[in-house]
């Protein structure tokens, strides 16, 4: 067992390191992981660090515009619209990164077993995905959302069929690579596990174009999270999630606009960060595509 | 060639075959009573009842998933909605038109700016008009499309008055949930453009036909982009699939009576039939697209046309 | 018909300085190349890969990759006229008309989605009068020409095998009936049998049309084959110049010595080839004084210091070194 191993252990690193280093040289996709630490960190101690409480009304500063009391303003509820943004973040980006976690995950699994197995098996899966492609993605969101109803878990599982096919479809072709080379006809020559093979061996030497495709499925993710909210399903209020609150604020958009350019700020400067993150990734895994 | 195009058709089939089954049993898990939302709450028991044995809800799953493929496909009856008591049929056949102008201008818009906006970024790389341009490219893939439709309707509407917000009418109604909508096109059609241009000004042939003395703008406008657009087009043909099945926020933004706006007002109603008839609906629009889309792709690259086309169009001996 | 054999100098490269600029670095490509050519002969630029030689032809028709690559110093004059004076308009006249290049990888030198009659017809229509029928006509003669049946005209260039895209690549370059052709290592992506038949062809059509070439190789067995003179190059400089016979018979540079060295010899029996001790050198970093003198046997302190300028070997040809004597003796 120990060449094959050995071989794996040295290129994971050197390739990490590389990247690495790559990467830190990018700016832009450097200000997008920093803006997007920084919303985590603000994220998980919103209840802590917000000046008002999220659901805190006060009905004598209704509708106010921007002002040093109230960062973003207040809502039609008096409510305090910075606390409510910050506060709602834990919803939009745990959503997002847990639905892109599971999506990925299981895509992998479906793609590495069929890119190595191949045969009836990989047929089958493939035309299972074809199916589920088959829908826009949207739509199908919309469905499972429907059947499921509206809340942060259904929510959760409606978004994670979204990225699934790719994800799998671009294991599977890695795979489909790989499982050509020497190393891995020593590894069954010297009689290793399948499953050793594909957890162990594959997987790792195959994965990197998902890393990219995962931080870009972040973003979409917390953007298809907010359309979903928007139109009625995903989160509801009283529950500030970025796209919900937008909803709410569609009926004032004559008289406060504030209420509207706020919570959408935050996701436009969400997925523009973990864009240009997911950008940098790409180019530093492939210095080929650098122009 | 042929003999391609009807393989890829017949596969269709299973496909839709596939996402009949999918929709179906996702939705017979969707909570409430037919009967009940169809009758209202002043039915009587006697009158549920009635119903639910006329929709043959009693029996068991594959009975009632035999009967819907047939009633959908065989005897093309799609049935009425259960909130208007509208033949379903007749209402997409009054709205796909609306959700297709939709999805046409926003190509237009899509297309138009960002092929140049590529082209520009890739025949001055590294210079302003790269850096610039493929900023704005990324700003426009992040921008929540309904957010910049609130956004355009504050300025252009409410501050300006020169477009107007809702519903439709002539063109002008489309251009602004048109715009909020294409920025992610625009977007993506510029990098695409950008990355498609850059690859082919590099290649060896175009030093090719400069060496032969072409002028340099045919040199980009007839070699380069001719080869830059191939991978350009089949994007496009995937971007509007895409973006036929993805106008469901806008049209509910804008009021416009489309595809997707009654899918939404569908699945607030908990009107069933019509959430599952258009999703299959769209489901069958985006496959075709997507074989439209393998098809074209053939038409513009004659090397992959002589890859459908089989061992008959391979090469000679040369 | 060109009658060139009277023009004295047809070609002529004065000090050539070219570099390519990328990020931090700068490429020395071509460091001070000196070369004159007379009209209707072949002159064989000899080097290694990344010694600067297909930078000197792409500059002669100013194709460089403008992003990247930038004219340093020198000039280029083609018949009388200084070419990098030439503006834009002027310089497309002369590219596929005057002068014409054959380029290296024929796999990718043709527009994969123009037909190939096409292409060919492109060069007849930018450079000649007449109507859409005489040019597609010409067209149809040159690909008879090369060899290939005027009835596949309409086919792509995948549909045709390297050999013969290396054909059309040749009937696109000699259409106009050009003065001067550049080959850059036109048979290197071939199969040895088909290098035989392309370098034949490219010889038969030369004579007919008295077409001046600059071919360029590192094949010597080329060289011998097709040349009149040979230039051999080095890190973005010439080492040495002569006729085919004085460089063949009386090879003076240390580093061309070299080269013949390192050519395995038929007639005799050795156990190890003689490859020359070390690799080029970074173009990004030249070594100071002469560019060979890390691998040279001969080199001294001068020659570290200082690069040589070009001598007279006692046969009358260029050489660029202070240690012609002892590199001869050492033969």
């Amino acid at each position: 067992m120990a060449v094959p191993e050995i071989r794996n252990k040295h290129r994971n690193n050197s390739e990490m390191h590389r990247v690495m280093r790559q990467l830190k040289k990018n700016k832009l996709a450097m200000i997008g992981l920093v803006i997007f630490a920084i919303e985590i960190i603000v994220a998980i101690l919103s209840p802590y660090i917000i000046p008002y409480k999220y659901n805190a009304m006060d009905m004598t500063s209704v509708q106010k515009g921007p002002s040093l009391v109230h960062l973003f303003g207040t809502d039609e509820l008096g409510r305090d619209i910075f606390s409510r943004v910050l506060y709602g973040g834990q919803y939009s980006l745990t959503m997002g990164v847990l639905a892109t976690f599971i999506s990925t995950t299981v895509g992998m699994l479906i793609g590495a077993v069929s890119g190595y197995f191949g045969g009836k098996v990989d047929n089958i899966m493939m035309r299972i995905l074809d199916v589920i492609q088959s829908l826009p993605n949207m739509l199908l969101s919309i469905v499972i959302s429907a059947v499921l109803g509206s809340g942060f878990v259904n929510t959760i599982i409606a978004l994670s069929v979204n990225g699934l096919p790719a994800a799998a479809r671009m294991l599977r072709a890695q795979i489909m690579k790989e499982r050509e080379n020497e190393y891995i006809e020593a590894a069954v020559s010297i009689n290793c596990s399948r499953s050793r093979i594909i957890l162990n061996h594959l997987i790792p030497n195959s994965f990197s174009p998902n890393i990219v495709q995962a931080t870009m499925g972040v973003a979409s993710m917390i953007s298809i999270a907010a359309s979903l909210s928007f139109i009625g399903l995903g989160v509801q209020p009283p529950i500030p999630e970025w796209g919900a609150m937008l909803s709410a604020a569609r009926q004032f958009i004559r008289q406060s606009p504030h209420m509207v350019i706020f919570p959408g700020l935050a996701i436009a400067v969400t997925v523009l960060a973990l864009n240009l993150l997911g950008d940098g990734l790409r180019d530093a895994l492939d210095p080929k595509l650098k122009n | 060639m042929a003999r391609y195009v009807v393989k890829r058709l017949l596969w269709l089939i299973p496909v839709i075959l596939g996402v009949t089954v999918l929709v179906f049993t996702l939705m017979s898990f969707c909570p409430g009573d037919p009967a009940q939302i169809i009758l209202g709450s002043t039915a009587t028991q006697e009158m549920l009842d009635a119903k639910r044995t006329e929709l043959g809800l009693n029996q068991p799953y594959l009975i009632r998933l035999g009967s819907f493929i047939d009633q959908i496909f065989i005897k093309h009856q799609m049935g009425n909605s259960w909130s208007t008591g509208m033949s379903i049929a007749a209402s997409i056949r009054e709205r796909m038109p609306r959700t297709f102008m939709l999805t046409i201008v926003m190509m237009i818009f899509s297309f138009g700016i960002g092929i140049p906006l590529g082209v520009m970024a890739a025949t001055h790389q590294n210079k302003w008009q790269d850096s610039v341009s493929m900023i704005f490219a990324l700003i426009g893939i992040s921008i929540p499309s309904f957010w910049l439709a609130m956004l355009l309707v504050i300025l252009f509407s409410i501050k300006l008055g020169w477009l107007p917000a809702l519903g439709i009418g002539g063109i002008q109604y489309y251009i602004m949930p048109a715009l909020a909508g294409s920025t992610g096109g625009i977007a993506s059609a510029a990098r695409q453009t950008r990355s498609s241009m850059l690859d082919v000004i590099r290649a060896d042939y175009i030093t090719t036909a400069r060496s032969k003395g072409v002028p340099e703008r045919q040199v980009i406008m007839r070699h380069a982009l001719k080869n830059a657009l191939i991978p350009i087009i089949t994007m496009a043909g995937t971007h509007f699939g895409k973006t036929l099945g993805g106008t469901m926020v806008l049209e509910t933004i804008f009021a416009i009576p489309g595809m997707g706006s009654l899918i939404i007002s569908a699945v607030n109603n908990r009107d069933y039939p019509v959430v599952q008839i258009g999703a299959i609906y769209m489901a069958i629009l985006f496959s075709l697209c997507m074989l439209g889309v393998d098809l074209l792709y053939a038409a513009v690259d004659p090397r992959i046309k002589a890859q459908y086309a089989g061992r008959k169009r391979a090469k000679k001996n040369g | 018909m060109n009658d060139n054999t009277e023009n004295k100098n047809f070609l002529d490269i004065e000090n050539l300085v070219v570099e390519y600029r990328s990020n931090d670095q700068t490429v020395h490509a071509v460091n001070g190349v000196s070369l004159k050519l007379e009209g209707g002969q072949v002159l064989g630029l000899v080097g290694e890969t990344g010694a600067g030689k297909t930078t000197i032809a792409k500059s002669i028709l100013r194709i460089l990759p403008d992003v990247s690559a930038r004219i340093a110093g020198g000039n280029i004059e083609l018949e009388g006229k200084q070419l990098f004076q030439l503006s834009e308009t002027e310089m497309q006249q002369i590219r596929g008309k005057k002068v014409s290049m054959i380029f290296q990888d024929p796999m990718t030198a043709l527009n994969p989605v123009q037909r190939i009659g096409e292409q060919i017809e492109e060069v007849v229509s930018l450079h000649n009068r007449g109507n859409h029928e005489d040019h597609v006509k010409r067209a149809e003669e040159m690909l008879e020409m090369v060899g290939i049946p005027k009835e596949r005209y309409r086919e792509y260039p995948h549909q045709f095998s390297g050999g013969m895209k290396q054909r059309v690549v040749i009937a696109m370059a000699l259409a106009c009936n050009p003065d001067l052709l550049l080959a850059d290592e036109p048979t290197t992506a071939l199969d040895v049998t088909i290098q035989a038949q392309v370098l034949d062809l490219i010889a038969e059509l030369r004579k007919k049309y008295h077409t001046a070439m600059i071919l360029i190789t590192h094949d010597m067995g080329v060289v011998a084959q097709t040349c009149d003179m040979v230039a051999v190059i080095y890190a973005g400089q010439i080492l040495e110049y002569g006729t085919k016979e004085q460089i063949f018979d009386h090879p003076s540079h240390p580093y061309t010595i070299g080269l013949f060295g390192a050519i395995p010899k038929l007639n005799v029996d050795e156990e190890w080839l003689h490859p020359i001790n070390g690799l080029p050198p970074d173009p990004t970093n030249l070594p100071q004084g002469c560019p060979f003198n890390p691998r040279c046997r001969f080199a001294t302190d001068e020659c570290r210091k200082k690069a040589a300028e070009m001598m007279k070997t006692p046969d009358g040809h260029d050489c660029r070194c202070i240690h012609i004597a002892e590199a001869l003796k050492g033969e």
